[in-house]
C-alpha cells in the first residue's frame, strides 16, 4: 500500500478543516475544524514516519496530541465564558477590538 | 639697537602699575554696598598711586642712556601651546611710558572731578569701580609686549566702556548707546584678532619683539594686509571712518566717562596700536596710504559733524573724532609723522578732557541741559569753569604759544612733507576747528542769556573746579613742556623712528597760512553766534548743516548696509528653519499618522477575517518554500 496515499488524504483533510474554519459560524464547529486539521497533520507525521523508516513522526504525533487537548480545554472553556454572557456562540459578534 | 634693559628698582614695580587700579575695581566691586562709603576715595587713591609710580619712573627712566629705556617684566607664561606662546609679560619703553603718564594723571583728576559730579548719584561706588577697571584695563594695553595681552587690554577697555555708558542703566537711549558702542568695536576686534592669527602664521610668535624684528623677512603682501586688518581694529576704537557711529551716541554716559574714556584714553588705543606697529606700517606702503585716507576722511567728517550739533557733548565728540583723525593721519605718513601722532595725542588728551569736564561743569550748573542754544552769557556765572574752558579751546584750535598749536602744526607740517593735497585737507580742518570750537565758546559763554526760566547756573564746587584749573595749565603748557624741555622727537625716536623732511616752503609760511584760517573760522562762528542772535530753535538750515546734523546720515548708512540685511537674514533663517525644516519634519509625522490611519481599517474586530489573512499568509509561506526547494 502506498503510503503517499495517506499524505494525500492528510491534505484533503487539512484543506476541509481549513475551509471549517474560515466559513463556519459556530465557535463549536469551528473549533471541530481545527481538531480535524491538528489530526490530519498527526496522519501526515506517522505517514512520514513509515516512509522514512523511523519514529520521529511518531513521537511528533504525540506532542501534536497533547497540544491539542490543551488547547481544546482552554479554548472551550473561553467559549462556554462567552456564551454566559453574550447568550450567542457566533464567532461573528465579538468584534470589539474593531478600529 | 635698544636692548631689553631687566626691571630693577623702580621698574621691578611695572606689574603694580596695573595692579592697583584692578585691585581697587574688584574690590569696589566685589565688595559690595558696605564699601560705600569709602569705595571713591579707594578708587582716586588707586589711580594716584598708580601715577605717582609713574612718575617716579619716567624720572628714573630719563636718567637712562637712550638705548637703555626699554624695561622687560615676565610675570608668568600665560598660554604655551606647541609652538604658541604668549607671556603675562610687560615692556615699558619711552611710548608706553608717555601713554602710563596720561592715563594715570588724567585718569586721577577725573576721578577726583567725579567725586563732585557724582556726588547725587546712589550706584557712584559702582562707578568709581567701572573707573578704575577701565583704567587697569587700558593700562595693560599700553603696557602690554605681546599682542595677545594687548588683545586683552583692548577687550577689557571695550567692556569697561560699555559698562560706563550704560551706567544709567534705566535709560533705554544709555544702554542701546552702550550697546552700539560695543558691537561696532567688536567689528574692529575682528580685524585685531585676524591681524594676530596673520602674525602667528607668518612669524611663528606674537612677541613685538618677534613680529618687529622679523618683519622685514615677511612679504608685502602678509605686512599690507596685516597693517589693513590692525587699521579696521584701530578704526573701531577710535571711531575712525567707517566705525565712527558710536562715538556720539556714546555721550549717554556721565561726563568724565566722555573725557577719560571718550576723549583722552579709550579712543587713543587706536594710535597706539598704529604707532606701536610702525615696523609694519613703514614696510606696507599701501596699508600706510589707507591710514591716511581714513584718517583724512574722518578729520573732515568729524569737524562737519561737531559744527552742526546743538548738544554741547555731541559737539565736543565731533571734535574728537576729528583731532584724532590727525592724529591717525600723522600716524599714516610714516616716519615723519608717529611721533607728532603721540605728541598730539598726548596735548589732546590735556585739553580735551579739560573741554569735556569744563561741559560737564556747566552741565552741572545748569541742571544737566546739554542744549547750547538753552546756554549764554555763562562767563559772568561761572568764572572759572569759562577762564578754563577758553584756555583749552585755544589750546585745541592751535593758538600759540598754547599746546595744540605745537602738535598740530607738527602734524599739518609733516603732511605737507608727504603730499601737498594732505597738508592742505589739514589745514583747511585746522579751519574748520577754529569755527566749530568758537561756535561752541560762543553760544555757551557769551551772546545774550537764553536760559529757561527757573534756570539759576551756578559755578561748580572747588572738587570739579580744581581739576580744572590743573587741566587748564596743562594745556598751556605741556606743548612747549613736551617740545622744548622733553624733546619729544628724540624721546620717542628710538621706538618709532623720526625722519626729519624738507618742507617746499620755509616753515613761518605755513604757520601764519593755519593761524590765518583759524582765525577766519574763529571770526566768522564769533560773528555769527556771539554778535548775532541765536535762534533757541534750531532753523532748517542747508543741506549740509541737515546732513552734518544727521551726523552725515552715518547711522542711516549703517542701517541699510549692516543692520537691515542682518535682520532680512535673520527672518529668512527662522522662516527655512520654521516651514522648511520644521515643516519636513512636521510633514513625515504626519504622512505616518495618515498612513497608519488607512492601515488600522484593517482591525476589523472580524475573527474571520483574521483567519483569512492567516491562510494567506500560510499558503504564501509554502508557495515560497516550494519555489526555493524547486529552483
Amino acid at each position: 500500500m502506498n503510503p503517499m496515499n495517506y499524505v494525500v488524504l492528510s491534505a484533503l483533510l487539512f484543506t476541509i478543516g481549513s475551509l471549517g474554519v474560515l466559513v463556519r459560524r459556530n465557535a463549536i464547529v469551528v473549533f471541530m475544524s481545527v481538531e480535524l486539521m491538528l489530526n490530519a497533520a498527526n496522519l501526515a507525521f506517522v505517514s512520514f514516519a513509515r516512509m522514512n523508516g523511523n519514529l520521529d513522526g511518531q513521537v511528533v504525533a504525540f506532542f501534536v496530541m497533547v497540544v491539542a487537548a490543551a488547547e481544546v480545554v482552554v479554548g472551550l472553556a473561553i467559549i462556554v465564558t462567552i456564551f454566559r454572557t453574550r447568550r450567542s456562540a457566533s464567532i461573528d459578534e465579538p468584534n470589539l477590538l474593531k478600529y | 639697537m635698544t636692548e631689553l634693559m631687566p626691571a630693577e628698582g623702580v621698574f621691578s614695580l611695572i606689574w603694580l602699575l596695573m595692579a592697583l587700579p584692578l585691585a581697587g575695581a574688584a574690590v569696589l566691586l566685589f565688595g559690595g554696598r558696605r564699601t560705600n562709603a569709602w569705595g571713591p576715595f579707594l578708587g582716586i587713591l588707586t589711580v594716584s598711586a598708580s601715577a605717582v609710580i609713574g612718575w617716579i619712573m619716567l624720572l628714573s627712566m630719563m636718567g637712562n642712556a637712550p638705548e637703555e629705556r626699554t624695561f622687560d617684566q615676565t610675570l608668568f607664561t600665560w598660554v604655551s601651546v606647541g609652538d604658541f606662546q604668549a607671556d603675562m609679560a610687560f615692556q615699558l619703553d619711552q611710548l608706553s611710558m608717555v601713554f602710563v603718564l596720561l592715563i594715570t594723571s588724567v585718569g586721577a583728576l577725573i576721578h577726583v572731578y567725579s567725586l563732585g559730579y557724582m556726588s547725587h548719584d546712589r550706584d557712584r561706588r559702582k562707578f568709581f569701580g567701572y573707573l578704575n577697571l577701565f583704567v587697569g584695563a587700558m593700562l595693560i594695553l599700553v603696557l602690554a609686549n605681546n599682542f595677545l595681552l594687548l588683545y586683552v587690554g583692548w577687550e577689557g577697555v571695550g567692556l569697561a566702556s560699555y559698562l560706563l555708558i550704560g551706567f544709567w542703566q534705566h535709560k533705554p537711549s544709555a544702554a542701546a548707546a552702550a550697546k552700539k558702542a560695543f558691537v561696532i568695536n567688536r567689528v574692529g576686534d575682528v580685524g585685531l584678532s585676524l591681524a594676530i592669527m596673520l602674525m602667528f602664521v607668518t612669524f611663528g610668535s606674537i612677541s613685538f619683539q618677534d613680529v618687529f624684528g622679523q618683519a622685514s623677512e615677511a612679504s608685502e603682501g602678509t605686512l599690507t594686509a596685516i597693517g589693513l586688518l590692525l587699521l579696521l581694529a584701530a578704526a573701531g576704537k577710535s571711531a575712525q571712518f567707517p566705525l565712527q557711529a558710536w562715538l556720539l551716541d556714546a555721550m549717554e554716559g556721565p561726563t568724565p566717562v566722555s573725557a577719560l574714556i571718550h576723549a583722552a584714553t579709550m579712543v587713543t588705543a587706536g594710535v597706539y596700536l598704529i604707532v606701536r606697529s610702525n615696523v609694519i606700517f613703514t614696510a606696507a606702503e599701501w596699508a600706510a596710504t589707507a591710514v591716511i585716507v581714513v584718517g583724512v576722511i574722518t578729520m573732515w567728517m568729524g569737524a562737519i559733524i561737531g559744527s552742526a550739533k546743538d548738544d554741547i557733548k555731541k559737539s565736543l565728540a565731533g571734535s574728537t573724532m576729528s583731532q584724532i583723525g590727525y592724529m591717525i593721519t600723522a600716524a599714516g605718513l610714516g616716519p615723519i609723522g608717529y611721533v607728532f601722532a603721540i605728541f598730539h595725542l598726548l596735548t589732546h588728551g590735556v585739553f580735551k578732557a579739560g573741554l569735556f569736564l569744563g561741559a560737564g561743569s556747566v552741565m552741572h550748573g545748569m541742571r544737566d541741559n546739554v542744549n547750547m542754544r538753552r546756554y549764554g552769557a555763562l562767563m559772568g556765572v561761572m568764572g572759572i569753569t569759562a577762564v578754563t574752558f577758553i584756555i583749552n579751546y585755544l589750546a585745541i584750535i592751535g593758538i600759540p604759544p598754547f599746546s595744540g598749536f605745537w602738535s598740530k602744526d607738527s602734524i599739518i607740517h609733516a603732511a605737507f612733507e608727504k603730499n601737498t593735497v594732505v597738508g592742505l585737507l589739514a589745514m583747511g580742518a585746522a579751519g574748520l576747528t577754529g569755527f566749530y570750537m568758537t561756535r561752541i565758546v560762543a553760544m555757551t559763554f557769551f551772546g545774550k542769556a537764553r536760559w529757561e526760566d527757573d534756570e539759576h547756573p551756578h559755578e561748580s564746587p572747588k572738587v570739579m573746579t580744581i581739576p580744572l584749573i590743573i587741566l587748564a595749565i596743562g594745556a598751556t603748557f605741556l606743548g612747549m613742556a613736551l617740545l622744548f624741555w622733553g624733546n619729544i622727537e628724540t624721546w620717542l625716536e628710538p621706538v618709532t623712528g623720526y625722519a626729519a623732511e624738507e618742507l617746499p616752503l620755509p616753515e613761518y609760511v605755513y604757520v601764519v597760512a593755519t593761524l590765518a584760517l583759524v582765525i577766519l573760522g574763529a571770526v566768522i562762528a564769533w560773528v555769527k553766534y556771539a554778535r548775532a542772535e541765536v535762534p533757541v530753535e534750531p532753523p532748517h538750515g542747508s543741506v549740509l548743516t541737515r546732513a552734518a546734523r544727521e551726523e552725515l546720515y552715518g547711522n542711516q548708512i549703517n542701517d541699510t548696509l549692516v543692520v537691515v540685511p542682518t535682520y532680512v537674514a535673520a527672518d529668512a533663517a527662522t522662516a527655512v528653519d520654521a516651514k522648511g525644516i520644521d515643516g519636513l519634519v512636521n510633514g513625515l509625522a504626519a504622512f505616518v499618522a495618515a498612513l497608519s490611519g488607512r492601515l488600522r481599517r484593517y482591525q476589523t474586530g472580524f475573527a474571520r477575517s483574521y483567519a483569512l489573512s492567516m491562510v494567506g499568509g500560510a499558503i504564501l509561506v509554502v508557495l515560497a518554500l516550494v519555489l526555493v526547494r524547486a529552483s
